[in-house]
């Protein structure tokens, strides 16, 4: 009746779950409780939960990405003081089986529920903002994405509490992952989790790309696009590319475990090379994915607050495309080991240092844009500065692994970890807390603190070193990855340092949230009153903070890159309208995303516990909701003229172009006050 | 944008990439043909895993023994035709002939059904002699890659009589137009698949 | 017409400026049909040299999907079919690079990966 699920999938014997479990029931309680106390539900339903504005949706995304930061983490600090114990003779805490499902779940977290959301989050906030229109291409599908992407969320967190996650890295290589040897629901758990947020990750790429092609304000060629907006596309048009491999790879290990197929076994013609091979052609994309996002972030912070143009424009979109290109030509890198030979070796190693050029050519117009700009320290701009070192570093290791002789000792050491904990943390983390300190007075009408911020920074900055810069000496001495303990004593005190650097970071996490409440405190104080803080450039900042939901009353005509810039320096106000307002219709509200979710999350769990009718019922539901949405036609809500004028008359007086140095300089220029 | 606004700019030379938004078929019409390519490249990976273990038969049947190239042709007729009535029907809802839509969707949905039907019993067969998917990794790659093109074929053939019913019930709407011509793209792409598969599966076993 | 549907646009082919006709579809038609029967006579016959088939099969696969795209799916390079076009070509060079790097890759760690029987029966 209920598959192989049973009381016995609970770990009752385990007290750190179990105590995870009390907590984290209490938690959910008291938040549940509060918002039903203050009758909350009918504003979340209304505001947030069946939202199509991609605003409300690149919130939610980086809500999520932030709560599982903390379980990420958590099973971070856990990895790091079980090796900070367990030297020589002892073994720490944490048994070997456990220790497994600890790494497994904090590589699979980090990367597709971390740092996804917060990308996917951040793309989805500002892109159609920066391009001048009302939203992404495809809204309902917006939110179904992000719908999706909280099942999977759902699933993982799940399995800490019914069953048992996976213990096959964060990749799940076979054999090891075939039913043979992994025979319980911890693959299973990871597998269809992340079937699900695929899915969602892939319409999300369909979604942007479509919207920065096909819909950007009149006037605004690709030439004047924004560069966030060219990292964007690059992005999605690998998300497109990419996500399927991981379907289908993941499809393939599915039909492995489920219906006695050999794709990947030991026997009977199995080849498990070949999914080492698939899973890196969708991996290597991925981490472009992720960090081509976070380089527009830093191109767009180092040009506003720089007060100038970023050096480069062209030159900064060729690099873009050449590295959308080249990251599906070097995926052989991650397993030079597995045997391919020399040649092959060989151009695999070639290209993957080709592919650290363009990388550099951004550098160079980062510093350049720098360079001779009138420089303003804010939280940004230390976030960027932090980046340039650090990735460069990062990316300087990778290049060294690139070559293969060099990478047959280093594979699989914690060289490799320090590596791309490098990148990823310098690249990707730096990039979504300087985007999110950015674009936060956009979203919710305040700035955040920022002595707080700097030390958000300073944590983060000083615990990366602390705990990886000894990870690459670990990793040359011959310390390998996803070790639970080690016999030379003689790393324990590297192993130690590397502890309190984890410390250091937690602390920056904890001070994020401190930094969110004092902040959403001071908020009259920090309050954004011209939807302008930082005098940018580019159009989002033209629209009042937050914006209306329509974004743009009237959508501008572009005459050149940096067209908000263009429009302050000739005094165009652009919310002067140029004739009468006219009635805005928006698309309307939807449950399609999360009702789409709740029916996927039945559906994963049942077939991840095999229970067969908890399965049909789940696709059933899927198919009933999506078929009756399509038959809806009452798809838009209309907003009549006079509110749109009302709204541009409450914010005229307080609306953009109002800032000070804007004032001076046309002051300076007219001799007159506007 | 309204239609207005884009065919003043569109009369004036101006160049697409700066007209603004694109009307809203246009999007969606660029939406789907993204999805059907990210599909494309799921069949690639499919198509490179048969490729690789297309000689793993672990001493069981091999592909010379099991396929019959005169089944295959006639699948290859019913899917290369129902293209061409597709075709003609997605002509008849731009035109909102109802009539001639029922008739060529109708006939292309025959056309679907057989294909599916010729594939089932090839498969059934394979089953019955002990080459069934789980036998190799050749036959797990065959079913697998031959299988998923047929889910998309059956899948495509439930839209369709979803679609049919959406004109019946909603009628010559806009939006059903578009989800029309998305159907359309699905279909043709799907024999583009086909194609692939009859080549590299079927007549590339020698 | 109702302002917020005509805000939406037209359906697709309602322009006649953008509708295509019969002729393309049959076109197609005429062009598919002697190509697929020439891909099944290539695969039967001893007419053409032998390790020459798969080549020709492979170009007569691409013409019959040539066919499709052009005639069927009308893509080509009209300035409003740009987008389309790239993107079908960054498909294919992604496909292009899935099933050939795959099948390079693999026969490579296949042949290093031989186990010793295997070997041996290369010796003989």
């Amino acid at each position: 009746m209920f598959g192989r699920l049973s009381w016995s999938a609970i770990p009752f014997d385990q007290p750190i779950v179990m105590g995870t479990c009390a907590t984290v029931g209490i938690v959910l309680a008291t938040v549940f409780g509060l918002v039903t106390l203050k009758g909350g539900w009918p504003y979340l339903w209304r505001e947030w939960i069946t939202s199509v504005d991609h605003k409300r949706i690149g919130v939610m995304y980086m809500i999520l990405g932030l709560v599982m930061l903390v379980r990420g983490f958590s099973d971070a600090i856990m990895m790091r003081t079980q090796l900070a114990l367990a030297a020589g003779h002892a073994q720490g805490y944490l048994p070997p089986e456990h220790y497994d499902q600890i790494f497994s779940a904090h590589g699979t977290i980090m990367i597709f529920f971390v740092a996804m959301p917060f990308v996917v989050g951040l793309m989805n906030f500002a892109v159609p903002l920066q391009l001048g229109v009302r939203d992404v291409a495809f809204p309902k599908l917006n939110s179904v994405s992000f719908w999706l992407t909280a099942s999977g969320v759902l699933l993982v967190n799940l399995s800490l509490f019914v069953g048992e996650f996976a213990r096959t890295g964060w990749l799940a290589y076979p054999p090891l992952s075939e039913l043979a040897y992994s025979p319980g629901v911890g693959v299973d758990y990871y597998l269809w989790s992340l079937q699900l947020s695929g899915m969602g990750t892939l319409l999300a790429g369909i979604n942007l790309t479509t919207t920065i092609l096909k819909m950007r304000a009149p006037g605004m060629g690709y030439s004047r696009m924004p560069i966030f907006c060219w990292t964007a596309l690059a992005s999605n048009l690998l998300i497109v590319a990419a996500f399927p491999v991981l379907t289908a790879t993941f499809a393939m290990l599915l039909l492995d475990r489920y219906g006695g197929f050999h794709f990947f076994t030991n026997e009977l013609g199995g080849n498990p090379m070949m999914y080492i091979n698939l899973i890196w052609i969708w991996g290597h994309p991925e981490v472009y994915i992720l960090i081509l996002p976070a380089f527009g972030v830093f191109s767009e912070v180092v040009a506003t607050f720089s007060g100038k143009p970023l050096f480069g424009y062209r030159s900064m979109v060729l690099a873009t495309m050449a590295i959308c290109m080249l990251s599906f030509m070097v995926w052989l890198h991650h397993f030079f080991t597995m045997g391919a030979g020399a040649d092959v070796n060989g151009f695999f190693g070639i290209m993957t240092m080709i592919i650290a050029v363009p990388t550099g050519v951004k550098v160079f117009n980062w510093l350049f844009t720098l360079y001779g700009g009138r420089i303003q320290y804010s939280v940004p701009i230390y976030w960027t500065v932090g980046f340039i070192v650090t990735f460069v570093i990062g990316g300087m290791t990778g290049v060294l692994m690139a070559i293969p002789p060099a990478d047959f000792v280093l594979h699989n050491s914690l060289f490799l970890i320090a590596h791309f904990h490098n990148v990823a943390i310098g690249g990707v983390v730096f990039g979504a807390m300087a985007g999110y300190t950015y674009w936060f007075p956009k979203a919710f009408g305040f700035k955040l603190n920022e002595p707080l911020g700097k030390a958000v920074f300073w944590c983060w900055f000083i615990g990366f070193y602390l705990a990886f810069m000894p990870l690459y000496a670990l990793g040359l001495m011959g310390a390998t990855r996803r070790m639970q303990h080690y016999p030379d004593t003689h790393w324990q005190p590297l192993m130690l340092v590397a502890l309190a650097g984890a410390v250091v970071i937690l602390l920056g996490i904890a001070l994020t949230a401190v930094q969110l409440a004092v902040s959403i405190r001071q908020r009259h104080v920090e309050r954004d009153r011209t939807g302008d803080p930082w005098n940018g450039r580019t159009l989002e900042w033209s629209t009042p903070s937050p914006p209306p939901a329509w974004n743009f009353t009237h959508m501008s005509n572009v005459q050149q890159s940096d067209a908000y810039w263009q429009m302050k320096e000739e005094g165009v106000a652009p919310t002067a309208s140029p004739g009468a307002f006219v009635d805005m219709y928006l698309p309307r509200n939807s449950p399609v995303g999360v009702f789409l979710a709740f029916f996927a999350v039945i559906l994963g769990f049942a077939l991840i516990w095999r229970i067969d009718w908890l399965a049909a019922v789940g696709l059933i539901g899927a198919v009933v909701v999506v078929l009756r949405e399509a038959w809806k036609t009452d798809l838009e809500v209309r907003v009549p003229a006079e509110e749109v004028a009302a709204f541009e008359r409450t914010y005229a007086t307080r609306g953009p172009g109002t800032s000070g140095a804007v004032l001076d300089r046309k002051a300076a220029r007219s001799g007159e006050r506007s | 944008m309204s239609v207005g606004e884009q065919t003043l700019l569109a009369e004036s030379g101006v160049p697409l990439s700066l007209r603004g938004p694109a009307p809203v078929r246009v999007v969606a019409g660029f939406g789907f043909w993204l999805f059907l390519l990210s599909d494309i490249i799921l069949f690639a990976v499919l198509f490179a895993t048969y490729s690789v273990l297309s000689g793993s038969t672990a001493g069981g049947p091999t592909a010379t023994e099991l396929f019959d190239k005169k089944h295959v042709f006639l699948e290859t007729v019913c899917l290369l035709a129902s293209s061409v009535t597709c075709g003609f029907g997605s002509l008849a809802v731009q035109r909102t002939d109802a009539r001639a839509m029922y008739f060529w969707m109708g006939v292309t949905f025959l056309l679907g059904v057989t294909f599916l039907s010729l594939e089932g019993r090839e498969f059934a067969g394979m089953v019955a002699a002990g080459a069934g998917p789980s036998h190799s990794a050749f036959l797990s790659a065959f079913f697998t890659l031959v299988g998923t093109h047929g889910l998309h074929v059956s899948l495509g053939l439930v839209w369709l009589l979803i679609m049919l019913l959406q004109v019946t019930t909603l009628g010559f709407q806009p939006m059903v137009g578009r989800r029309f011509f998305a159907f359309g793209l699905f279909w043709h792409a799907l024999d583009i698949v086909w194609i692939g598969v009859f080549t590299i599966v079927y007549l590339g076993a020698r | 017409m109702d302002p917020h549907l005509q805000a939406q646009g037209a359906a697709p082919g309602v322009d006649a400026r953008d509708r295509h006709n019969a002729r393309s579809y049959l076109i197609g038609l005429l062009y598919a049909v002697p190509l697929t029967a020439a891909s099944f006579w290539a695969a039967t016959t001893s007419f053409v040299y032998a390790p020459a088939v798969p080549v020709l099969l492979a170009t007569l696969a691409i013409a019959q999907m040539g066919v499709h795209v052009a005639f069927f799916l009308h893509i080509s390079s009209a300035p409003d079919q740009t987008n389309n076009f790239l993107a079908l070509a960054f498909g294919v060079f992604v496909t292009g690079l899935i099933v050939f790097g795959s099948m390079m890759i693999m026969s490579h760690l296949n042949h290093n990966m031989m186990s010793m029987d295997q070997l041996m029966k290369m010796q003989r």
